[in-house]
């Protein structure tokens, strides 16, 4: 009775009935909910990717089919049937000059992405026989006081990636540095929170680029006369002051509405300024503080790209930027390859900073 | 010279525009020593002259004196346990007390400091929880240690409002002996505000009932005529004891139906029947 009433619950739904006898199959090890959870966590994701990949497969080759055709029409219309038939027959054979230029597919992406690791291992290996050549006259040249003779070859992809970790971090760290410390002031000073308003509201809005060229007028007044590349630093002061105002604005709004009733224990107990802003007023607004710090991060990563194609800085940005100029044969691909490093990247690192924002949250209503 | 004044004392609120005189004309002295208890109904203005005493309000028209001088801000001599708990709720119990501790003996050690925090912890016996943070604790828990917070600074007057609200009876029962003890053993004046008429009388020398607001202002005090250590039981059967708390128990309901009247002149407010008022006031 029982077991034919939830029989007819679930067949009432369309491809439900598929469910029951799959799990059936399961032979009740599974319950219905844990086989919904798994289907919901497990097969809907590796389903919906699968699909994604069909999907840019067909348009890919659709592209790819646009593209070719109006190649050899070009060819007939220019040079004749002769040599539209060897176009066709080129492409057909897939030789690399002739290919058509477009959305590379997702297997020519994959290969791409071997073919960065390999040139990743070569170049690696390169290196570290160069360093081993040079180890004994590099010692030799630094007992004499000369400067060490350094690798100076391509870099490689991975190390671009480092490179761009290495920018988006200092940056991150420059933000930081000025946000917190600045958001803590105007959190405390409703003076200063009315006089630093505009000023927040007109500098938030504005563009990577432009802030990229603020900076950039400013560090190579600085650094004049000096030889040493400042196209680092211009990127990582950019990707700083452009990702800064998420943490500041949340940082003064964390501080300046701490729980009365904290403040209040802050007054009684006669905690001084320093005591009162370190025990109490922080602590309280760290959540906030770290949600700040999340949008920083996952807005630098976001303009880096960005900022180090217009720096020329090394990193992922100026690889784009070059693989696009070059437009090799498997530039395309390569493009995207960068495009999914990126989003990954970035996706990672909101998950870390998400970790450490639940680790040092604590629940608020829960202790009053 | 009286040990707490408040002379002619009124507070408003101003909200949104309009001003509320939620005190008017509180006059109130309690000497050095003394056990006196407020009992009034919720929103009548408890917490704000609790305030007013403690330093973190400032009255409108009068003055709070304390031992003589005026009050200004907090102080040390005056420690607070607050209806809401207020515990920080990054810090762990003991964290919580000890950092109450350290700032009202600065000179002491972080060893004597420490068994100034065991001490108080134990005495509300919350010892297996010293290291647990807020969250972890039930309701009751939590107000104990707002208590032993309180008590760890050894403040001169003891200011508590409805410290024991949350608690079960039997919790509540030790920590008015313990809070009974500390101010007898250590000559402390209290101020304690309650809602409930049986631990005023328990506990206090003299109770005043707070008016309802707005305008609220203090009633005729009663004395309560009763040796220490008073009994629970034995209580119950005293005469003297049957009288005060029927006599306040009138008062209060004959302010609470006045209330009622009142707001039904103008609105409809179901909630305040005799009988919610009554179990309030059981
Ligand atoms: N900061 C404030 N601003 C405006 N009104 C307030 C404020 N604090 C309390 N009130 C009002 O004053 C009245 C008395 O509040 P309170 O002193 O907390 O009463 P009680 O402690 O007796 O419940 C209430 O009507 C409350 O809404
Ligand atoms: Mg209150």
């Amino acid at each position: 009775m029982k077991q034919s009433l939830t029989l007819g619950k679930v067949t009432k739904f369309m491809g439900l009935g598929f469910l029951t006898t799959i799990k059936d199959l399961f032979t009740g090890k599974l319950e219905k909910e844990d086989f919904k959870n798994f289907l919901r966590k497990v097969v809907v994701p590796i389903a919906s990717i699968l699909l994604f990949i069909g999907l840019w497969h067909m348009g890919s080759k659709s592209l790819y089919n646009i593209e070719a055709e109006f190649k050899i029409e070009k060819a007939l219309n220019d040079q004749g049937p002769a040599a539209a038939e060897a176009l066709r027959t080129c492409i057909a054979s897939g030789d690399s000059s002739c290919q058509p230029n477009t959305l590379p597919s997702p297997s020519q992406v994959w290969s791409s992405y071997q073919s960065l690791l390999r040139d990743h291992n070569i170049i690696s290996a390169d290196k570290a026989a160069f360093i081993e050549k040079t180890a004994a006259l590099n010692e030799k040249r630094l007992a004499e006081g000369k400067d060490a003779i350094v690798y100076t070859g391509r870099p490689s992809f991975v190390d671009q990636i480092f490179r761009s970790l290495q920018t988006v971090f200092a940056g991150f760290l420059l933000a930081l540095l000025i946000a917190v410390p600045l958001g803590i002031f105007i959190g405390l000073s409703p003076t200063l929170k009315s006089s630093f308003n505009w000023f927040i509201q007109i500098f938030k809005p504005v563009s990577p680029v432009v802030w990229y060229l603020l900076v950039f007028m400013i560090v190579k007044t600085l650094l004049i006369g000096s030889s040493e590349d400042s196209s680092f630093t211009i990127s990582f002061i950019s990707v700083g002051l452009c990702s800064m105002w998420a943490t500041l604005v949340n940082t003064a709004m964390g501080v300046s509405s701490v729980d009365k009733d904290y403040i209040n224990v802050a007054k009684v107990l006669k905690l001084g300024p320093f005591q009162k802003i370190f025990k109490v007023v922080l602590p309280s607004s760290l959540p906030l503080i770290f949600t700040g710090l999340k949008i920083t991060l996952s807005v630098a990563w976001m303009v880096l790209i960005a900022i180090e194609l217009l720096a020329q800085s090394p990193g992922l940005g100026l690889f784009v930027w070059e693989e696009f100029q070059n437009g090799a044969n498997d530039s395309n691909a390569k493009i995207i390859v960068a495009m999914f490093v990126i989003g990954i990247i970035g996706f990672l690192l909101d998950r870390l900073m998400l970790t450490i924002q639940n680790w040092v949250s604590f629940d608020k209503t829960d202790a009053i | 010279m009286a040990y707490l004044e408040l002379n002619n004392i009124y507070k408003t609120y101003e909200q949104g525009g309009s001003e509320t005189e939620v005190l008017s004309n509180i006059n109130l002295t309690i000497e050095e020593g003394e056990f006196v208890a407020i009992v009034g109904f919720t929103g009548s203005g408890k917490t704000t002259l609790v305030n007013l005493i403690n330093g973190l309000l400032e009255p409108t028209k009068g003055e709070v004196l304390f031992k003589g001088k005026p009050v200004q801000g907090t102080s040390h001599e005056r420690g607070v346990i607050f209806q809401n708990y207020s515990l920080l709720p990054w810090l762990t119990v003991g964290q919580n007390v000890y950092m109450a501790v350290k700032e009202a003996f600065p000179k002491k050690s972080k060893s004597e400091l420490n068994a100034i925090v065991a001490d108080y912890v134990e005495m509300v016996s919350l010892t297996p929880a010293i290291n647990k943070r807020p969250k972890e604790l039930s309701g009751g828990m939590r107000q104990r240690v707002a208590v032993a917070r309180a008590l760890a600074m050894k403040p001169e007057m003891i200011i508590m409002d409805e410290p024991l609200g949350a608690l079960d009876a039997l919790t509540r029962g030790n920590l008015q002996d313990e809070i009974l003890n500390i101010w007898g053993k250590e000559k402390r004046t209290a101020l304690l505000i309650t809602n409930d008429v049986d631990e005023g009388i328990y506990m206090a020398d003299r109770i005043i009932p707070l008016r309802p607001g707005p305008n609220a202002t203090l009633g005729p005090e009663f004395k309560i005529d009763l040796d220490r250590p008073r009994d629970k039981t034995e209580m119950n059967d005293n005469p003297n004891f049957k009288n005060t708390r029927n006599a306040i128990i009138e008062y209060l309901m004959d302010i609470g139906a006045e209330r009622k009247v009142e707001a039904s002149e103008g609105f409809v407010l179901p909630e305040l029947t005799p009988k919610d008022f009554v179990n309030r006031f059981k």
